[in-house]
């Protein structure tokens, strides 16, 4: 498998690696599949109707991972991949994806990718997702990516969104649907500057007894940059559900959160919770008393507040 | 050695009046000793460590660190000069580790072993607490004492501490008291200064200064102030002091 300093430096940091992966993996840079592999238990296929992939784990897997980046390093291209999981019940599994795109061309380049998982009963599945942008052309970075999730019986999820850096324009839409006693964990993390505009809308329905939904976002708009988080949790059974957005606002940036919840059952719990503030001028007191400068303190709480 | 010079700090009141809260207040804690500033509440004390870290900027007067002027220093400034604070209402942190702010107070790659210490040194099981946020998660008491490993960790040449005791319980205290033991034996040649109200904090003192009303009310070597606090109203008991009133 081929690539340049530019896609490795992307796959580093969209996916943390440095080299190949062990397990199963999908490389996918400028529009083209250039790197795969499967294993006994995880298959990948490509979609003969569309551009992506479908990715098949089989019953039981245990402890495999499933690597599927993507890099954009040439200015201009606009593409929707759609890549289908489908996994089998009992599993225990890692998915790694994300999208780096380094433009330093004049066309806007955009990667928007849909991504649908099937869950089966009992199977566990972490889910990490992160999106970079990079080079200093006037194109512009697009990320839009669609998330669904079908999730069975007694199953759980934990995703981790993260998109710290580089994205001009992102619109984010996850979908989930949540059976009986399937649980499901979120914690999306963003950062925008610049002029930077970011969407990020949940929809997520408790559907079977005992099932529990928990989205979480931090995020810090910094510059003149915007960002809207639309999070709403649908009760349709004796559930619970929490969704959870804290911000940091600077300079001249922008927020709106919008927090919602809809019960259809006289027992599902549902909470929350939106606080949006600068940052709180002790805790910048407090590390200039240990020796920072007030920018170095402000990076620090960033830092920590992304973690 | 830390000198004060005819200090005065003052705000605005809502009505547009000046209030003064330190007025021409003069002191000095020399190399090697611990001052420990005490008074009723609403005397200046707060006031005047803000005004030696930096936080509060002063009317006119003096602060001099081994001879030389900070007024005109920044918190940073101060901070990498050897000054350490320790804030009587510690910072909550969201996503900051405790190890963080003792790395960031330490100024260089701490290590892990190393954060311990510090912990240890506070009375905390090190390991329990190093990479826990320092949030809300945490009692006063913890809160507390990761504050005071924070000046450990600093290792600075002038120490203020405001009201350690302040927001905990007895317990912790009785402990809390060690540390600050501890401090004074292995003071070295830094300088210390508590504001306490706690008379065991008050008898490992070097000297006492007493603030009330922005003014030095007493100030000199602990065995001269000590016997002179202890008969006193502020000394008294509460419900002897509302008796005395009746």
């Amino acid at each position: 498998m081929a690539l340049n300093e530019i896609q490795k430096k992307l796959i580093a940091e969209v996916a943390d690696l440095h080299k190949i992966p062990m397990g199963a993996y999908n490389f996918r840079a400028n529009g083209e599949s250039v790197g795969r592999n499967t294993t006994a238990n995880i298959d990948i296929q490509s979609k003969k109707d569309k551009s992506g992939i479908d990715i098949t784990i089989k019953d039981g897997t245990k402890n495999e991972s499933v690597h599927i980046p993507v890099v954009i390093s040439e200015s201009g291209i606009v593409e929707t991949v759609y890549n289908d999981f489908f996994i089998g019940e009992d599993c225990n599994v890692t998915i790694v994806a994300g999208c780096g795109i380094d433009n330093c061309g004049s066309q806007d380049s955009e990667h928007d990718g849909v991504h649908r998982f099937w869950i089966g009963k009992n199977s566990k599945v972490r889910y990490v997702e992160k999106h970079y942008g990079s080079g200093d052309g006037m194109g512009k970075r697009i990320l839009n990516p669609v998330t669904e999730v079908y999730m069975e019986e007694g199953s759980s999820m934990e995703m981790e969104m993260a998109q710290i850096k580089g994205v001009d324009s992102t619109e984010r839409t996850t979908l989930a649907e949540l059976k009986g006693g399937a649980k499901l964990a979120v914690k999306e993390k963003l950062m925008t500057h610049g002029e930077q505009k970011a969407l990020s809308v949940y929809k997520v329905s408790l559907n079977g007894e005992g099932s529990a939904a928990d989205v979480v976002s931090r995020s810090v708009a910094r510059d003149r940059s915007y960002q809207k988080f639309d999070a709403c949790i649908i009760g349709n059974a004796p559930c619970k559900g929490h969704t959870e957005c804290d911000s940091i606002i600077m300079d001249e940036g922008i927020i709106l959160a919008v927090p919602s919840l809809e019960a259809r059952n006289v027992d599902a719990e549902l909470v929350h919770e939106a606080a949006i503030g600068k940052i709180a001028g002790d805790q910048l007191i407090k590390l200039q008393t240990l020796g920072l400068t007030e920018s170095e303190a402000e990076e620090e709480i960033i830092n920590g507040f992304l973690g | 050695m830390l000198e004060i010079k005819d200090l005065s700090y003052s705000v605005t009141d809502e009505d547009g009046s000046r209030r003064e809260i330190i007025k021409d207040l003069s002191l000095t804690v020399e190399d090697r000793k611990l001052l420990v500033v005490t008074g009723p509440n609403g005397g200046g004390k707060s006031t005047l460590a803000k005004l030696i870290t930096g936080i509060e900027t002063p009317d006119k007067g003096q602060i001099l660190l081994d001879g030389q002027d900070i007024c005109g220093m920044s918190i940073t400034e101060r901070a990498r000069l050897g000054i350490g604070f320790a804030f009587q209402q510690p910072v909550r942190f969201k996503g900051i580790r405790v190890y963080d702010l003792l790395r960031i107070a330490s100024g260089k790659k701490l290590s892990p072993a190393e954060a311990c210490e510090y912990l240890s040194s506070v009375g905390l099981c090190a390991w329990d607490y190093l990479y826990r946020e320092a949030n809300s998660s945490l009692s006063g008491g913890e809160l507390k004492r990761i504050e005071i490993a924070t000046v450990l960790a600093r290792g600075t040449r002038l120490s203020v501490f405001d009201e350690p005791e302040a927001g905990i319980d007895l317990w912790s205290f009785q402990n809390l008291i060690k540390v600050f033991e501890m401090m004074r034996k292995n003071i070295k040649d830094s300088s210390m200064v508590i504001i306490s109200h706690q008379e065991r904090i008050l008898n490992i003192a070097d000297d006492i200064a007493v603030i009330s009303d922005g003014c030095l009310s007493a100030y000199g070597p602990r065995e001269e102030i000590l016997p002179q606090l202890l008969g006193t109203d502020s000394a008294m008991d509460v419900c002897d002091r509302l008796r005395s009133t009746i």
